[in-house]
């Protein structure tokens, strides 16, 4: 791939990428949240096209248009989610769209053998090709797809995250897989946050930042350290609000033991005036950790103060409120207005508001403040101030932060970065959420760190961002 | 009110063309009639639109007026004195119907559509059960003014129709109505800001059954007692909240305009009888309606997303 430039609409994506793999080399390719590690491979697999550069496979320049072209060429891709048909066979599967036929009927014994004999070389012998997809654990269902891909004579294998899904047990038999297909002469390309496992596997690394290449080493060149100062290492030009005038006040929110099927051990203190980081990667588990605090996904051990929430009405009763990640799916109605979405919080509590809605709308900048509009006629940034607007109503103590300002432009972003601030000033617990690391160590006052559903570790204000990698990716 | 507009627009066009071919409904007394007429569709129409605004469907309310209309003649059989404590007992009914209805979509998630299919089909074998065929006893004829009498000049019907819609429109302005329509357009959102979204949902049912009673009330006074009484009123009902312009699916349009597309639909029956047009002619025009109003919702759809975008 040579000279790959990609624009979605707002945001350059990808500037001038290059990137060159060799058969039976595992290549990987790394980078923080939002790098462009995703756009590029599915450009490499025919999703999107570029608008720049040009493919080459074997010499050859060639043009993909649709993910069968690419498939048909070579490339397979194996996505984070998996994309089986839970009610089919293994085998069935493994043929989707291109079954052999005999007399005009699906040929079942031929698709089966040929799966099995996939499966053998593979030395995958937990289940067979007439098992159904549902039954198969995640770890089976990518054995899965990967044997559709040399089922095709993938030569490139693209793996996205493969390993996010599986149990530590399971990420063994990922590593054989990966070395088996290199050792069948595919390429494949391991898009991956885990330090760790990058240098179990990969041969080569590239390193993408910001959408641009910063480099391509051997591994045997390169050091965890050195690694992560290549994945962050950036100057701070953006502009963050003043941190906390005063020392932290009292506690507002306690967890101690916190734990349910995502997270495990979590201990937490949130204090008035205080704006704590929750860093990590992604599936890390910090938006399960914002949902158990405020009570959608609720803890199910451990202490916290006040009482261990239940549910959403439990939360919000306790002064607790969250702006969560997804703000079309999760925050906002978004073919009612700005009023009714702002009071919603209000109202489902029977609550009269004090405040008068427009002057509500005025206090989150929101411009122009009209409470009459759709909310879908918003933009992003205009959308989540409403929805901060929506927990201003019930004035919480405590409040969280999902992603506050994901596909938010620079100049509202400023503004939510502002009255996050001025929030806490005014004596509000506040724990942000971001995978934009220069934004959650701007913002912070002090970050804490998950990993796989654990806490890994507290950092105090103006860490670098290499100290929240390590802790991060458990290097 | 701007949202309104175009049902409302319909409407005069119909009303107009009534008048033309039959000057008579000028008069108070003849328009009276036409309203009087419309009311139990209209009341009928604002208790589906509490369902589908929620995103659901409420198809049990045709033979729930059936089953109400029956069991009041049972019960009353030709006794005054029991006019009203039956009246009482039949909203109760409705509502309980509606209870069951919200219950079971909302608890054991089952799809609404299935569920009042299944009421659909329970109530009106039950009555069939318990009539066996034809409805045993009589109405009051206290009972019977409701639907028939009138108040000095204005009808009865007229006026519960006019309560009924000052009650609505207070409902859909109040708190309840508000997280209704939040959570038919985007239930997980109205649960994250703490909308009992089964509660809520669950209450539009028990609307719907209870304008399925009073409904009954109305019908059994104006057309009397027969095991046919509430047929095909879930799909009139259902087909008047589309023709408002209420989506499918939940979370958008108005009460008021589905109360309009009642009289609209009344007023396009009214106006296929005054031109000879055979009655059996409805459920055709019915189903054309329902589908050209479903589709012109979903074309316009896109259209105006897309201007908004480039406004953004």
């Amino acid at each position: 791939m040579t000279g790959i430039c990609k624009s979605f609409p707002g945001a350059r994506v990808l500037t001038d990428v290059d990137l060159d793999v060799e058969r039976g080399e595992v290549h990987a390719l790394i980078g923080e949240n939002g790098a462009g590690k995703s756009t590029l491979m599915k450009i490499l697999a025919g999703v999107h096209t570029p608008d720049e550069g040009t493919i080459a496979l074997d010499g050859r320049t060639v043009s993909f248009k649709h993910p069968t072209d690419a498939q048909r060429a070579g490339v397979s891709i194996i996505y984070q989610e998996l994309t089986l048909l839970p009610e089919r066979t293994v085998a069935e599967n493994v043929f989707l769209g291109r079954e052999p036929k005999r007399r005009g009927l699906v040929d079942r014994a031929a698709m089966e053998t040929a799966t099995g004999r996939l499966l053998d070389e593979l030395g995958e012998a937990s289940f067979g090709p007439r098992d159904l997809v549902r039954r198969l654990s995640v770890a089976q269902q990518q054995v899965v797809e990967i044997v559709k891909a040399l089922s095709v004579d993938a030569r490139i294998v693209v793996m996205d995250e493969p390993t996010a899904a599986l149990a530590e047990s399971e990420v063994e038999l990922l590593y054989r897989l990966v070395r088996r297909l290199s050792e069948r002469g595919v390429a494949v390309l391991y898009i991956s946050h885990r330090l760790r496992e990058i240098f179990e596997l990969a041969d080569r690394v590239t390193v993408l930042k910001d959408g641009a290449k910063v480099t391509t080493l051997p591994i045997g060149e390169l050091t965890t350290a050195g690694l992560v100062r290549l994945m962050v290492g950036r100057e701070l030009t953006d502009y963050y609000p003043a941190r906390a005038t005063r020392p932290p006040g009292d506690v507002l929110l306690a967890v101690r033991g916190g734990g349910n099927d995502t997270l495990d051990g979590i201990d937490l203190e949130l204090r008035a005036g205080e704006i704590v980081g929750l860093a990590g990667l992604q599936g890390a588990g910090r938006t399960e950790l914002a949902k158990a605090l405020f009570g959608a996904e609720p803890f199910t051990r451990g202490e916290m103060t006040p009482r261990r929430p239940g549910s959403v009405r439990d939360g919000i009763a306790a002064g607790i409120g969250l702006v969560t990640e997804d703000r079309k799916s999760e925050g906002l109605a978004l073919h009612q207005s700005v009023r009714d979405n702002a009071l919603l919080v209000a109202r489902a509590r029977r609550g009269r508001v004090g405040t008068p809605v427009l002057d509500l709308l005025k206090r989150v900048r929101l411009a122009p403040p009209s409470p009459e509009k759709e909310v879908r006629y918003l933009s992003g940034g205009n959308q989540q101030k409403v929805v901060l607007a929506k927990w201003l109503t019930v004035a919480p103590n405590v409040l969280l932060f999902d992603e506050p300002t994901r596909g938010v432009d620079v100049g509202a972003k400023a503004a939510i970065h502002e009255l996050v601030r001025e929030l806490a000033e005014d004596g509000m617990a506040v724990l942000m959420i971001s995978s934009e690391l220069p934004e959650l160590i701007g913002m912070s006052d002090r970050v804490v760190v998950l990993r796989d559903g654990r806490i890994a570790g507290h950092l105090p204000a103006d860490s670098s961002e290499e100290a929240v990698m390590h802790l991060a990716a458990g290097s | 009110m701007r949202r309104n507009l175009p049902i409302l627009g319909v409407l005069a066009v119909l009303l107009v063309a009534i008048a033309i071919a039959n000057p008579f409904f000028l008069e108070p007394e003849g328009f009276l009639a036409f309203v009087k007429r419309a009311a139990p569709l209209a009341i009928l129409a604002a208790g589906q639109y509490f369902v589908i605004v929620s995103g659901e469907f409420d198809l049990s309310v045709g033979s729930l007026v059936t089953a109400e209309v029956v069991i009041a003649a049972r019960l009353i059989d030709g006794d005054p004195g029991a006019t009203w404590p039956v009246v009482l007992l039949l909203l109760a009914f409705g509502a309980l119907i509606g209870l069951v209805n919200g219950m079971v979509t909302t608890l054991l998630k089952v799809p609404s559509f299935i569920v009042t299919l299944g009421m659909l089909l329970i109530l009106s074998g039950a009555v069939f059960l318990w009539t066996g065929g034809s409805p045993r006893g009589a109405l009051s004829e206290e009972f019977r003014q409701f639907g028939r009498g009138s108040l000095g000049p204005v009808p009865w019907s007229v006026l519960i129709l006019v309560a009924a819609v000052a009650a609505v429109i207070a409902l859909m302005r109040s708190d309840f109505g508000r997280t209704l329509l939040a959570a038919g357009d985007n239930p997980v959102a109205a649960r994250l800001s703490g909308v009992r979204v089964l509660r809520v949902k669950t209450t539009a049912f028990v609307l719907s059954g209870l304008s399925a009673a009073v409904c009954a009330v109305l019908l059994g006074g104006f057309a009397g007692v027969s095991a046919k009484v509430g047929e095909g009123l879930e799909f009139q009902a259902i087909t008047a909240v589309v023709l408002g312009g209420v989506a499918l699916g939940g979370g958008r349009g108005s009460a008021v305009a589905a109360i309009a597309g009642a009289f609209t639909l009344q007023a396009l029956f009214t106006l296929l009888n005054l031109y000879g047009i055979s009655g059996a002619l409805e459920f055709t025009v019915q189903g054309l309606i329902l589908v050209l109003a479903v589709a012109l919702g979903s074309v316009q759809f896109p259209r105006r997303a897309k201007s908004a975008s480039t406004t953004a």
